[in-house]
C-alpha cells in the first residue's frame, strides 16, 4: 500500500483530494438542509460544459470553469429565490441545458474522448502539476472562509427570515455558499467525475446527521467521514484499478448504511429504556 | 403605564403606505405609530395582511407606497423578530444553544466569532426563559412551546428594545399558549420592551395588548384596545 506513495499523481490526488472532501463535507451541511442538494449535481454539468468548450478551445479548464460555474449558481440562487421557478425545476433546466450544450460542442471536434470520459467520470491522473498549486489554494481559501463565517452561515441556513430581519446580510452569505460551492465542485469533479461529484456533498452531511443532532457534530462528523472515505477510496481504486471517483462513492454508501443501522438500533434501545422505566 | 405616558416616544411611524404582491395590492392607507413601550396587537381575518405588515415593519419586504419610518431611537438592529416557523427548522440538526446564540450575530459585526459577552447573554435568556436546563438537548426534538421559547430566547438576544412576533402560538395547546403570552406580557412590563405582535387569537390579544391594529386591507382600527372594546369593529370582531 505504501509503494502507491512513491507515484507523484497519486500524492497530488491525495493533497487535492483531501482538501477538496472537507470542503464539499463542510458545504453539503447547509446545502443539504437548506434543501439544495441537488444544487451539486446542477453545477457540475455546467462545469463539464465549461471544460468542454475549455478543451476545445485549447483554454485551461480551470480558468474556465470557476467562473462560469460562480455565475451559474448565482443565477440558480436568483431563479431559486425569486418568481416563476421553483428551486428543483431551475437546477434541472439548467443541469440539462448545460450538458446538452457540452455534447454538442464536443461532436464537433473528434479526437478530445478521453477528456471528456475523464471529466464525466473522473480520475486520478485529472490534476496536472500546474493545477495542484491552484486546487490547494482554492480550497484552502474555501475551507478558511467557511470557518470565518461559519455562525453567519448557520444563522441564514437555520432561519433566513430571522437572521435578514436582524441586520445579518443573508443574501450576500447565501452567494457566499455558492460561490463556495462552485469553487469545490470545479475542483473536486476532476477526480471523482461530473456524474458523481454531488455525491460527495450529499452522503457525508446525510450520514452525519443520522448520528449528531447538533450543528457542529454534525459538520465536523461530516468533515470526518468525507476525508476518510476519500482516503479509503482511493486506496480501493489503487489496489484494484477502480475508478476513483466511484470507489470513494461506495465506501460513501457503506458507511451511510452504517450509520442508518446504528442509528436505528439506538433508536430501539432507546424505545425499550423508556419502557422500562 | 400613566407614569410613563408622558415620555413616551414616538419609535416607529407608518404614513399611508401600500403593501402588496407585484401588482396585487394587499393593505393600502394603512397609517399607524408604535411608541415606546407598547404593546401593540395586530388582528384581522385571514388574508387581511397581517403577516405581510409584520414583514415590512420586519424590513423583509419593503413597501409599495410610501415609508416605515424608524426613529432616532431605535435601528433595524434593535429589532428582534420571532418568524412563523418554517418547515426546514423541523429536522434541523441544531442544540438550543446554537440556535439561542444566534441571536447575537447582529452585535458582534466585525468579529466572525461569538464574544464571551454573547455568550453571557445567551445564557441569560435561556435562563429568563426557562430553558437552561435544554441547553444541549436537539432544538428538533423539543415540544412546539419549548421551541418557541428558544426562538424567544434568540430574539431576545437580538435586541432588548423591540420585539416582533409572527402568531407566536400557532398549533400551540392551550396550556402553552398561555404560557407563552404571559412570557411576552413579562417581557414588555419588565424591560419595558415594545411589543408588536401578529395574533389570530383577539381575544387573548385584547386581554394583553394596550393599543389594537385591526386590518381588511386598510386600517379598520388602530387606538387603545380600551377604545377599540367600544368601538363597532372592536365588538363585531369580538362578538362574533
Amino acid at each position: 500500500m505504501l509503494e502507491m506513495l512513491s507515484y507523484p499523481f497519486i500524492i497530488r490526488a491525495l493533497v487535492v483530494g483531501t482538501l477538496v472532501s472537507l470542503c464539499s463535507a463542510l458545504l453539503g451541511v447547509n446545502l443539504v438542509l437548506k434543501r439544495y442538494s441537488m444544487i451539486g449535481d446542477g453545477l457540475s454539468h455546467v462545469a463539464f460544459s465549461a471544460m468542454a468548450v475549455a478543451t476545445v478551445m485549447n483554454w485551461a479548464p480551470l480558468w474556465v470553469a470557476i467562473p462560469v460555474v460562480i455565475a451559474a449558481s448565482y443565477l440558480l440562487l436568483v431563479f431559486s429565490s425569486g418568481n416563476g421557478f421553483s428551486g428543483d425545476s431551475a437546477i434541472a433546466l439548467l443541469s440539462t441545458g448545460a450538458l446538452a450544450v457540452g455534447i454538442f460542442i464536443i461532436s464537433m471536434k473528434s479526437g478530445v474522448n478521453t477528456d471528456i470520459n475523464n471529466y464525466m467520470f473522473g480520475s486520478v491522473l485529472a490534476i496536472s502539476r500546474s493545477e495542484v498549486s491552484l486546487s490547494v489554494i482554492l480550497s484552502l481559501a474555501v475551507l478558511v472562509l467557511y470557518v470565518l463565517f461559519y455562525n453567519k452561515i448557520f444563522a441564514v441556513t437555520f432561519d433566513e427570515p430571522f437572521a435578514r430581519a436582524t441586520g445579518v446580510r443573508a443574501g450576500f452569505y447565501n452567494f457566499l455558499i455558492a460561490v463556495l460551492t462552485s469553487v469545490t465542485i470545479v475542483l473536486g469533479m476532476r477526480m471523482i467525475g461530473a456524474l458523481l461529484i454531488s455525491s460527495l456533498i450529499i452522503f457525508p452531511a446525510m450520514s452525519s446527521m443520522r448520528l449528531f443532532k447538533c450543528f457542529r457534530n454534525v459538520v465536523v462528523c461530516s468533515a470526518v467521514i468525507s476525508v476518510f472515505c476519500f482516503l479509503s477510496g482511493l486506496v480501493i481504486s489503487y489496489e484494484y484499478s477502480a475508478p476513483t471517483g466511484a470507489s470513494v462513492v461506495i465506501i460513501n454508501i457503506a458507511v451511510f448504511a452504517a450509520f442508518c443501522a446504528i442509528a436505528f438500533v439506538r433508536g430501539r434501545i432507546r424505545i425499550k429504556n423508556e419502557i422500562a422505566e | 403605564m400613566k407614569e410613563s405616558k408622558k415620555q413616551k416616544k414616538t419609535l416607529i411611524q407608518c404614513d399611508n403606505i401600500a403593501i402588496g404582491y407585484e401588482n396585487m395590492t394587499v393593505l393600502e392607507h394603512v397609517s399607524f405609530s408604535v411608541e415606546q413601550g407598547d404593546y401593540l396587537c395586530v388582528v384581522g381575518e385571514n388574508g387581511a395582511g397581517k403577516s405581510t405588515l409584520i414583514k415590512c415593519l420586519a424590513g423583509l419586504k419593503k413597501p409599495m407606497e410610501g415609508e416605515i419610518v424608524f426613529s432616532d431611537e431605535i435601528t433595524r438592529r434593535d429589532v428582534g423578530y420571532l418568524p412563523q416557523q418554517t418547515a426546514i427548522q423541523r429536522d434541523f440538526p441544531a442544540s438550543v444553544r446554537e440556535v439561542v446564540m444566534s441571536g447575537c450575530l447582529n452585535h458582534s459585526r466585525l468579529i466572525p466569532f461569538y464574544t464571551k459577552a454573547d455568550r453571557e447573554r445567551a445564557c441569560q435568556n435561556m435562563e429568563e426563559l426557562g430553558i437552561t436546563g435544554l441547553a444541549d438537548k436537539s432544538y428538533r426534538e423539543l415540544s412546539g412551546g419549548q421551541q418557541q421559547r428558544v426562538l424567544l430566547a434568540r430574539a431576545l438576544c437580538a435586541s432588548n428594545k423591540m420585539l416582533i412576533l409572527d402568531e407566536p402560538v400557532t398549533g400551540l395547546d392551550p396550556i402553552v399558549t398561555g404560557e407563552i403570552y404571559s412570557i411576552i406580557k413579562e417581557i414588555n412590563k419588565k424591560y419595558g420592551m415594545t411589543i408588536i405582535m401578529v395574533s389570530h387569537d383577539v381575544k387573548t390579544a385584547v386581554r394583553n395588548a394596550n393599543r389594537i391594529l385591526h386590518l381588511k386591507h386598510t386600517v379598520r382600527f388602530f387606538g387603545s384596545t380600551e377604545d377599540y372594546l367600544r368601538s363597532t369593529t372592536g365588538k363585531e370582531f369580538i362578538g362574533g
